[in-house]
């Protein structure tokens, strides 16, 4: 599926650009975006290490630990696979704690560390599990409690009461997090 | 206030993660080298998956493809209750974050913060994630090729989430 999609929106992009006679810019782009992802990767890898270097002192000193236990009880629920006490437990709560509090490249750290975790307790290391997919359903429903880029926007653009929507916002999106776990639980297949 | 609290989150968390491992005992400095070699190495694992995306995103977004999406679904979307000037939002939202905001400011710019379609645009932004970026990186970083239901159970919890939102804004807004 992903396939799928990756192919559409170049093949989509590069007809519709010479139908439009926009080739020139398209040409641009590729060039503008290969250099992007290079440059995008090497300016995380300064704030991956920050943040992993930060996070492997909070677990080597039990700090981690101490925050997973008070959500046990939910994880349990939600990730039925993670066997207690497993690091994976730890970094996905720790992925869900920086996407609520819109610290983004600390969650892309903390998440991708969480998928090395779970991915020890995969028997197929070319499929995903239940809990790998779950955990990312849950993760591209999005936490974030305050979106701040929007309440500047819409401050920007002279709006009564940029902060007016937040309220709204936490609503829809613990209403999308709630959808996303059930259709998330209807889906699983057997790992 | 709001811009307060969430400039001191990473001070903060820094703060009480070091000072509570130097209570444990724990050797901050080598504890601290150790992990962020981790990093680096992540980083550069993700490094073609970011290219691949960069590039489906930037060719899709430079040719203006989006208008096409947006022409085809325009009359079924009338049909079930979303309104049409955050149609390209909804399109774009599960495939580019800066794409996203990019539209939710035209959208914004052209209608308003505070009108109808503003207001939408602000709250379906704050609610939502990209999907396909998140799903690549992720599962690339692991080699992972067989994602089982991930896309689809997000895809269609994305969907389910546009059709609450919009219920949720009518309700609070009309």
């Amino acid at each position: 599926m992903l396939n799928t999609i990756w192919f559409i929106m170049i093949f989509v992009g590069i007809l519709y650009g010479a139908l439009t006679g926009n080739l020139g810019e398209i040409n641009n782009i590729i060039l503008k975006e290969a250099q992007e992802g290079v440059s995008f990767a090497i300016s995380l890898i300064g704030i991956m290490g920050f943040w992993l270097g930060l996070m492997n002192i909070a677990e080597k000193s039990g700090l981690i630990k101490n925050i997973a236990k008070g959500f046990r009880p939910i994880m349990k629920i939600i990730f039925p696979d993670i066997p207690r006490n497993h690091p994976a437990e730890s970094w996905i709560l720790m992925n869900f704690i920086a996407n609520m509090f819109g610290v983004g490249n600390g969650a892309t750290a903390f998440g991708l560390k969480a998928m090395k975790e779970l991915n020890t307790l995969n028997t197929n290391k070319k499929r995903a599990t239940n809990a790998m997919a779950m955990f990312l359903i849950i993760n591209m429903s999005s936490l974030q409690l305050v979106p701040l880029t929007v309440v500047k926007l819409r401050h920007d653009y002279g709006s009564i009461n940029p902060t007016g929507t937040i309220g709204i916002t936490l609503l829809a999106t613990s209403l999308s997090t709630i959808i996303a776990i059930i259709i998330g639980k209807l889906l699983e297949g057997k790992d | 206030m709001l811009e307060i609290i969430s400039l001191s989150i990473v001070p903060f968390m820094v703060l009480i993660i070091l000072v509570h491992g130097y209570i444990k005992g724990i050797d901050l400095y080598n504890t601290f080298i150790e992990g962020a070699m981790e990093g680096f190495k992540t980083a550069i694992k993700i490094m073609p998956y970011l290219i691949a995306i960069f590039i489906a995103i930037g060719i899709f977004r430079a040719s203006t493809a989006l208008d096409i999406f947006t022409s085809l679904l325009e009359p079924i979307i009338g049909l079930v209750g979303i309104p049409k000037e955050v149609l390209p939002l909804v399109i774009i939202r599960p495939l580019s974050g800066s794409g996203a905001l990019g539209v939710v400011r035209d959208i914004i710019a052209n209608y308003g913060p505070d009108s109808y379609p503003g207001v939408i645009a602000s709250i379906m932004m704050g609610s939502s994630e990209t999907i396909f970026y998140t799903l690549s990186i992720y599962f690339g970083s692991i080699g992972v090729k067989d994602y089982k239901h991930t896309l689809k159970a997000a895809l269609l919890a994305y969907v389910i989430s546009i059709f609450t939102t919009i219920l949720i804004c009518n309700y609070f807004y009309l």
